[in-house]
């Protein structure tokens, strides 16, 4: 199990042992949230707000401000990183030729392209399975539901390990194939568990009124179940698609070192974290000093560009994370 | 409609679980695990004479204990301050801030830090303008314990925050009123209601940080590993990776492997009945 999924699996079953009746339930909904303060509450002292200030503004900064010295050197000029001696805090002369530089290297481009493809088909896929999975199990008079949501929960606890899981991928040819990057981590028992629990709850009044016009488990599932659990199915969405972006010891573990087919993460690591030099035009950047690696600007532009779809997608998504999150596996 | 799901869970989760019979083998990659000679325990034998398995056994743990320590009480602070603010679009700004970097990758994350405490990073930048020598905290086996939990801290700290946001948005205010009509000030209403109130939802990721006391996450280390040397970044996982895959030697990997899944499942069974001990529900219910 890794961080991720215990930490969302935790968050999952908070309700549950909390004992909440509402709160939490089907997200969004703040309970018991105020947003003046009551009568019995004491009004603040100054010194209080300004420790609470001080604390909240840290901890934003602490998220922040190196998001903004990557971007803010990733557009600057030669000169400007020369005058603050590495990175730049400021904005000190701004350029885009990084950028250009960037994207027209063939190496960066394929691995945007390979990056985009296996989150896109890999996010397609997962939602595809997970979500039939989901609804089948949600439908507590289907063959064997119970025996296949123990089947899906025990993997949660036990599973082949590294090892294994490395031999039968292989076993199976996936050496060196995409979809090695993708099948292996295609379904998440948390994400069915978090689907399914939703898809319980829809109400069985309506799916009773479209079955009696003649819809099937199909029709049912794309035109009543779908459509009332919009949140949580862009929750869970972002969930894999982030997964799948973000891939990183798959493409260790199963292309080969110099593979073409590379993706974002692995190139952010080589050129960047490992600051090694990829076969390309990256690191004839700007002039011959820095020969050996690239120019610095150019390699927070690599940062910035694998931000970049994150930011993107995050803002629709994000005000629907608690749904997600908290409604997972309360009756799992 | 589960079948597809099913299908892809049998072969990549339950067929693996099968392939664990190679950490009772010599495998052998050219005839398979059919054909394979069969060692016993042999590998087992072999792993606890490695003192580089200890070291990786000894380095999980510590790390393990250091994120418990320093990590665990950090979202309980920040929702409780998060909690306290009246504002609500003030409150929603500051959690989509704190959730972002949970959505960065680790080698994000890690270059993140790298940008700003590594030799060419912000810190020693300043340093060096300053004349103060230079500190590259990046690669110091010394100061990687208090490196990696930081790092966690940045990642995943403001996620955590979303369970106890929840925990606290369902304690019945009325509780509060009376309290306070009774006297109680800000700190006693956190004593007595707030602190009970989260209870369940503490012990029950103390629980799971238990139960996950073998795991204390692997990219991170991997990438790292390099940096500060082997003997301060291997962890059980790393162990199985690089004595198991990249020199061969996978039934190796694979016992190492499975003393982990073992000794986890005992963590995760032990934990849980130590929170129905305290009258708590745990992982699972009795």
């Amino acid at each position: 199990m890794t961080d991720t999924i215990a930490i969302e699996h935790d968050a999952g079953r908070a309700g549950a042992t909390t004992g909440t009746p509402n709160g939490g339930r089907r997200g969004g909904r703040r309970a018991g949230r105020r947003t003046a303060r009551p009568l019995w509450e004491e009004p603040p002292t100054a010194a209080g707000q300004t420790a609470k200030g001080l604390t909240l503004g840290g901890v934003l900064a602490v998220v922040l401000v190196p998001l903004w010295i990557i971007v803010v050197t990733s557009f600057s000029t030669p000169g400007a990183i020369n005058r603050a001696g590495g990175l730049v805090l400021w904005p000190d002369g701004l350029t885009v030729e990084p950028y250009r530089q960037m994207l027209g290297d063939p190496t960066v481009r394929t691995a945007l392209l390979v990056s985009l493809g296996i989150t896109g088909i890999g996010t397609a896929l997962s939602m595809a399975v997970s979500v039939l999975c989901a609804y089948g199990l949600s439908r507590s008079r289907s063959l064997g539901h119970r025996f296949l949501l123990v089947l899906l929960i025990i993997t949660m606890f036990v599973s082949g390990g590294l090892i294994p899981t490395f031999l039968v991928v292989t076993g199976l040819g996936g050496y060196d194939r995409w979809w090695a990057l993708i099948l292996p981590s295609a379904v998440s028992v948390f994400n069915i568990l978090v689907l399914r629990s939703f898809y319980s709850e829809t109400s069985t009044d309506l799916i009773g009124a479209a079955r009696m016009d003649g819809a099937g488990e199909w029709r049912i599932l794309w035109s009543v179940v779908l459509p009332t659990s919009r949140a949580v199915t862009a929750v869970i969405a972002l969930f894999y698609a982030v997964g799948y972006w973000n891939s990183f010891f798959n493409v260790m573990l199963y292309m080969p070192t110099d593979s073409p087919k590379w993706p974002l993460q692995y190139v952010l690591y080589t050129y960047v974290n490992k600051g090694n030099s990829l076969p390309g035009s990256l690191n004839s950047g700007f002039g011959t000093a820095h020969a050996q690696t690239a120019p610095l600007s150019l390699q927070m532009a690599v940062v910035v560009l694998t931000l970049v779809p994150l930011l993107i997608v995050y803002p629709f998504v994000q005000k629907h994370l608690r749904t997600g999150v908290l409604t997972g596996a309360i009756k799992g | 409609m589960t079948v597809p799901a099913v299908v892809l869970l049998v072969v990549f989760n339950y067929v693996p679980l099968f392939g664990l019979v190679t950490a009772f083998q010599y495998y052998d990659p050219l005839v398979g695990v059919w054909h394979s000679d069969w060692a016993g325990l042999e590998q087992f034998h072999q792993l606890f004479g490695d003192p580089l398995f200890w070291e990786a056994l000894k380095n999980t743990l510590y790390l393990s204990f250091v994120q418990l320590a320093l990590f665990f009480p950090i979202p309980i602070a920040l929702a409780l301050l998060l909690n306290s603010l009246l504002s609500e679009r003030l409150r929603n700004f500051i959690q989509s801030v704190v959730y972002l970097p949970h959505f960065f990758s680790w080698v994000l994350a890690i270059t993140v830090f790298q940008q700003m405490f590594g030799g060419a990073g912000v810190l020693n930048q300043f340093l060096r303008a300053h004349d103060v020598g230079i500190w590259n905290v990046m690669t110091n086996p010394h100061t990687f314990a208090l490196l990696v939990t930081s790092q966690v801290i940045w990642k995943e700290a403001g996620w955590g925050i979303i369970v106890f946001l929840a925990a606290l948005a369902a304690i019945n205010t009325d509780l509060y009123e009376a309290a306070a009509a009774d006297g109680a000030g800000s700190f006693r209403r956190t004593w007595h209601i707030t602190l009970p109130g989260l209870r369940g939802v503490i012990m029950l990721l103390l629980v799971l940080r238990l139960g996950n006391a073998l795991t204390v996450g692997f990219e991170q280390f991997l990438i790292q590993r390099d940096a500060v040397g082997h003997d301060t970044a291997d962890v059980l996982d790393t162990f199985s990776f690089y004595y198991g895959i990249t020199t061969g030697n996978y039934s190796y990997g694979a016992a190492a492997g499975l003393f982990k899944g073992v000794i986890s499942l005992l963590l995760i069974w032990g934990a849980n009945r130590m929170a129905h001990a305290f009258g708590s529900d745990g992982l699972y219910r009795r």
